[in-house]
């Protein structure tokens, strides 16, 4: 019964670690249709925010919950204005140029802070469930994710801004007529997203430790996830999270990760032949 | 052009290729300096451990020529930047041999890049040192070999932590060749000293997530952990350890944990306190020559965010033991090296005596155990002259000194 | 639009610099540049493979190492077992060409376009990666060969005279004849795009529907498209394999793909010419970085690459192209009336 409690927590939180991993990247790519290449760059330059203000003495939950998502928010959009701006309805430019941005990052963040960097140890300890331990900093996760979703969902649906941004994603050819600044539109949605990419860097950083090559292992992960979930941000992520999640955490327990990772893979593949737009392309078409 | 045929190249072994290819070789050595190659990874995944490398690879060079170089010449390095990529490697190794014609080259870091370079220097004779702890089981006379193996390691560490903790051991390791073979020798000693090992689990290198892993093993109740786990996706295991308040409950000991002198510095001093490893060098070694060689780095590399490894010590043992020999060989010719190297000389090192083992060309060294306390090693056992015996199971290079092979020793 | 092959200039040119470089090189240069060359031919041959299936059908593979890796462990597996190298080099085109036409049937036959067809073919690359890397232990290799997980597989045998097991190629030889099939790819390619069947391919890249509407099977032809660009880059991977003398799991890795979607940007998407220089150019500068440790040498790469898009966004080629173009049309207008050129020059 413990064990089992504990297997569908850790469900759980591989789904809310793929929601974290994926959000930033679904609404760049959702809203803007630019690949960001340099996303795994972009966690980990919120991871090194953590890293960095911490060892400067300044409080961890400050330094996750603000200064990373600030910090990577503000490098987004001066990258928006450098590169990104002049690679709109060029997909592959755009996904070329932000894989250069990654190895530019990588070797920045060696050359800057070094290769090896003390990380901050994951707040809050363990505690029990039956005869089992398990890290209280899960929940953080869960309750991250989401807050996160509610959050975008929120802002989306009910404001202003919600609604330009959605009209900007539908139609903006049709949403400049209407006066509406699509550059402006473009440039803060990619900040935003940089800004949800950096504090889900900062919030994985204290489980996965920041070393400036991290970024490889979760962009293929985050891509795959939000390609899956197809055009639509939120529910999108959510249920290609859910399904990879499931699948890949079930098949860990049963024979390991190797399998587990395969499983996600496969299931992608499955996926996407039933539903060639991904989930939301089919299913929950009205969604956002 | 010739042909080469195969059948003339099967009987001399790679000779025959040798001579054919590497014709205007015969001319190596005749410039003003000795070039020494350098091959560590100084960007990418590896970088971490390539750099310290590098760095004491270029500051033993440095004491050389202080000293006068050698044979009336300055020795000059010959580093490239193999970028953690295994073509990379191939083409700088066969740069190093065939265009830049370098006496020695130190290098190779993981090995699957010394199985990328070591039949390229062996195929044009370009004499090399692999300075990496490793699987064991490489038999090569054209490589010397002076990092540890695990019957040098494990075979010490795995009775310390019985000993200590109980005797049901649960093992998780990397998933492929290193891992694989350290898992088997740890299910070998562990067993020898009846114990049981009652779970081996291997994780792609790319692995960052623990969370299942980590309740199956409080599933299994083990005594203690041994990890093999390898890189800094791996690190992840340790931190997620920590955060679920395992690190009261059952003692972790690792075969790899701090190998390349920063993994104790990323974990925090909270999660690596307590874990156990053994090496053939931690700084802590207690001897007049180490503490020397301390201060050298310190002055030579004040910025250094490193500590200093078995495997950046070793390669500074490759230049100083290659230097020796050719100061006493009087001559950078490989054969006649080879004759002083494995004559039985003992090295006064900072590691301590190290002496190469003429049969497997492996080194015969002192191992220690130690534990991480405030991300510094302190020692808590030492082993003197421990012998490479699971390389000397499989390798016997005076009776077969062809031998050109990286054997998978079966257990 | 195309040309026909036997009137263009260009096609006759390319033809002479690649058979003048086949014979000349290895008089003239020493063992260790032939090598060096010896690389970037067979990486222009991968970087082929992609330029026909996204320059002239339209198709983005993101994961085309998929099927330079299934070429290159192909090929190392077979070639050990068997103990010569031409049927290994044979089967190393024929089983990447099958795979491909069964995942292009998969793919296509399930209308995936677009960014969606690129991750699949990503994950499809990234399936085989994770795959091999798991066959660390002795329980998998496949009759002598061992697959060797992350480490991959050493030892893999030189190219030996067709019927000749004994007979090994010396690397002057080993270069030789893969330029000569880097040439016979490119000139089967230029034919092929030429023919009908390639004008058909071109027809769909440009507008999908029309080219259904106008009763041809778009779905057909793509997998056929794909298919052959699968083969041509297993027989790459065999190539790379044999070349270097051992493979590993990094055959199939995103970085590998990666690469060659780089190259083919760099070079100019629609050429097969532009490919191969992109190739060329990056694989030296890459080479070149590493010796010189002046900065972080991938520092270095990703801020070149980045720049390469911002200025030259349509590749090396096209843009050299434009260049000679608006050249000439100047040089000419010069010679007609210096007034007019002036004027050129200022609308330019």
């Amino acid at each position: 019964m413990d064990y089992a409690l504990v297997v569908a927590l850790e469900m759980v939180r591989a789904i809310a670690w793929l929601v974290l991993l994926s959000a930033g990247l679904a609404i760049i790519f959702g809203m803007m249709r630019i690949i960001n290449f340099a996303h795994g760059e972009f966690l980990m330059l919120g991871g090194y925010t953590v890293v960095i203000s911490t060892g400067h003495g300044v409080n961890e939950w400050v330094a996750m919950l603000v200064l990373a998502p600030i910090v990577v928010g503000i490098f987004g959009v001066l990258v928006e204005r450098l590169v990104i701006q002049r690679l709109y309805g060029r997909i592959l430019d755009s996904l070329l140029a932000t894989w250069g941005l990654s190895m530019l990052m990588i070797g920045g963040v060696t050359m800057i802070f070094g290769n090896s960097v003390t990380g901050v140890a994951t707040p809050l300890g363990g505690m029990a469930i039956g005869a089992y331990q398990v890290p209280r900093y899960n929940f953080v996760l869960i309750i991250a994710a989401a807050l996160l979703l509610v959050a975008i969902w929120a802002v989306l649906k009910f404001t202003k801004a919600g609604l330009i941004a959605r009209a900007t994603m539908q139609n903006p050819d049709m949403a400049e007529t209407l006066g509406i600044r699509t550059r402006w539109v473009y440039m803060l949605t990619f900040g935003i997203g940089s800004a949800i990419t950096g504090l889900a860097g900062a919030l994985l950083a204290p489980l996965t430790g920041v070393v400036p090559t991290m970024g490889v292992n979760f962009i293929a992960q985050s891509f795959i996830t939000v390609i899956t979930g197809g055009a639509a941000v939120i529910t999108g992520t959510l249920s290609a999270a859910t399904l990879l999640g499931t699948i890949s955490q079930g098949t860990t327990f049963l024979s390991g990760p190797v399998y587990g990772d395969a499983a996600l893979l496969v299931a992608a593949l499955v996926l996407l032949r039933l539903l060639p737009q991904g989930i939301t392309g089919r299913i929950f078409k009205r969604s956002i | 052009m010739t042909l080469i045929s195969r059948r003339r190249l099967l009987q001399s072994t790679g000779t025959a290729a040798a001579l054919t290819l590497a014709a205007p070789l015969v001319a190596r050595a005749a410039g003003d300096t000795i070039k020494v190659g350098g091959l560590h990874d100084l960007s990418g995944a590896l970088d971490a451990v390539g750099v310290p490398m590098n760095q004491v690879f270029q500051m033993a060079i440095k004491e050389i020529n202080e000293a006068g170089g050698l044979l009336g010449k300055q020795v000059e390095a010959v580093v490239y930047d193999p970028q953690s990529n295994m073509s990379l490697y191939s083409q700088y190794a066969t740069q190093m041999a065939l265009k830049d014609r370098v006496d020695v080259v130190m290098g190779g870091i993981t090995s699957a890049s010394r199985e990328t370079i070591r039949p390229i220097f062996h195929r044009y004779d370009t004499f090399y040192f692999y300075n990496t702890q490793y699987e064991g089981g490489v038999c090569d006379r054209n490589e010397i070999t002076l990092g540890t193996t695990p019957a040098q390691t494990v075979a010490r560490l795995i009775p310390y932590g019985m000993k200590l903790y109980g005797k049901k051991v649960y093992t998780i390791a990397a998933d492929y060749n290193y891992g694989h073979i350290t898992a088997a020798w740890v299910k070998r000693y562990v067993e020898e000293n009846g114990g049981e090992v009652i779970e081996t689990e291997f994780f792609p290198l790319d692995v960052a997530q623990f969370g299942s892993t980590i309740s199956k093993i409080q599933g299994a109740k083990p005594d203690f952990v041994l990890s093999a786990l390898v890189g800094t996706s791996h690190l992840g295991f340790y931190r997620q350890w920590a955060a679920a308040g395992m690190k009261a409950q059952i003692p972790v000991m690792s075969t790899v944990l701090g190998a390349g002198g920063s993994d104790q510095l990323i974990l925090t001093a909270e999660e690596g306190n307590g874990i156990t490893a053994s090496f053939g060098y931690f700084e802590g070694i207690d001897n007049p020559t180490n503490k020397a060689f301390l201060e050298k780095v310190a002055a030579e590399y004040p910025d250094k965010n490193w500590v200093m490894s078995e495997i950046s010590e070793v390669t500074y043992e490759g230049m100083m033991i290659w230097a020796d020999a050719v100061r006493e060989a009087g001559s950078t010719k490989r054969d006649a090296l080879l004759e002083v190297l494995t004559s039985g000389k003992a090295y006064d090192l900072p590691a301590g005596k190290v002496k190469i083992d003429p049969k497997t060309q492996h080194a015969v060294r002192d191992v220690y155990i130690a534990e991480l306390k405030d991300q510094v090693f302190e020692i808590k056992e030492s082993f003197p002259d421990s012998p490479p015996t699971d390389t000397q199971m499989v390798c016997d290079l005076i009776a077969n000194p062809k031998s050109n092979q990286h054997f998978e020793i079966s257990l | 639009m195309e040309k026909p092959v036997t009137r263009d200039p260009g096609f006759y040119i390319m033809l002479a610099i690649g058979l003048a470089v086949m014979f000349i090189a290895p008089v003239w240069l020493d063992l260790f540049t032939i090598m060096q060359i010896t690389q970037y031919v067979v990486l222009a041959v991968f970087a082929l493979s992609l330029g026909y299936i996204w320059g002239f059908g339209g198709i983005l593979s993101f994961g085309q190492a998929a099927f330079f890796g299934l070429g290159a462990y192909t090929f190392a597996v077979a070639s050990i077992n068997i103990g010569e190298t031409t049927i290994p080099l044979i089967l190393a085109f024929v089983i990447p060409t099958i795979f491909g036409a069964a995942l292009g049937y998969f793919m296509f036959y399930g209308r995936l376009s677009d960014v969606y067809l690129g991750v699949v073919t990503l994950v499809v690359a990234l399936i085989f990666w994770k795959l091999i890397n798991h066959t660390a232990g002795p329980e998998y290799s496949i009759g002598e060969a061992r697959l060797g997980g992350f480490n991959g597989i050493p030892s893999i045998p030189t190219l030996n005279i067709p019927g000749e097991p004994d007979a090994w190629l010396d690397p002057a030889q080993m270069f030789q004849v893969f330029m000569g099939i880097l040439i016979v790819i490119y000139v089967a390619l230029r034919l092929l795009i030429a023919s009908d069947f390639g004008r058909v391919s071109i027809g769909i890249r440009e507008n999908e529907t029309r080219a259904a509407l106008l009763g041809y099977d778009v779905r057909r032809q793509k997998v056929i498209v794909f298919a052959i660009g699968a083969g041509i880059a297993g027989l790459a991977g065999a190539m790379w394999a044999t070349y270097q003398a051992f493979i590993d799991p990094n055959a199939f890795s995103m970085e590998m793909s990666a690469k060659a979607l780089v190259w083919v940007m760099a070079g100019g998407v629609g050429t097969l010419v532009g490919p191969i220089i992109g190739c060329i150019v990056l694989q030296w500068l890459t080479l070149k970085l590493g010796t010189m440790a002046l900065l972080n040498s991938i520092a270095v790469l990703g801020g070149i690459m980045m720049l390469l898009v911002l200025i030259l966004p349509k590749g090396i080629v096209p843009t050299l192209k434009m260049l000679a173009i608006n050249g000439w049309t100047l040089w000419r207008q010069g010679k007609i009336g210096g007034a007019v050129a002036k004027k050129a020059v200022k609308h330019d």
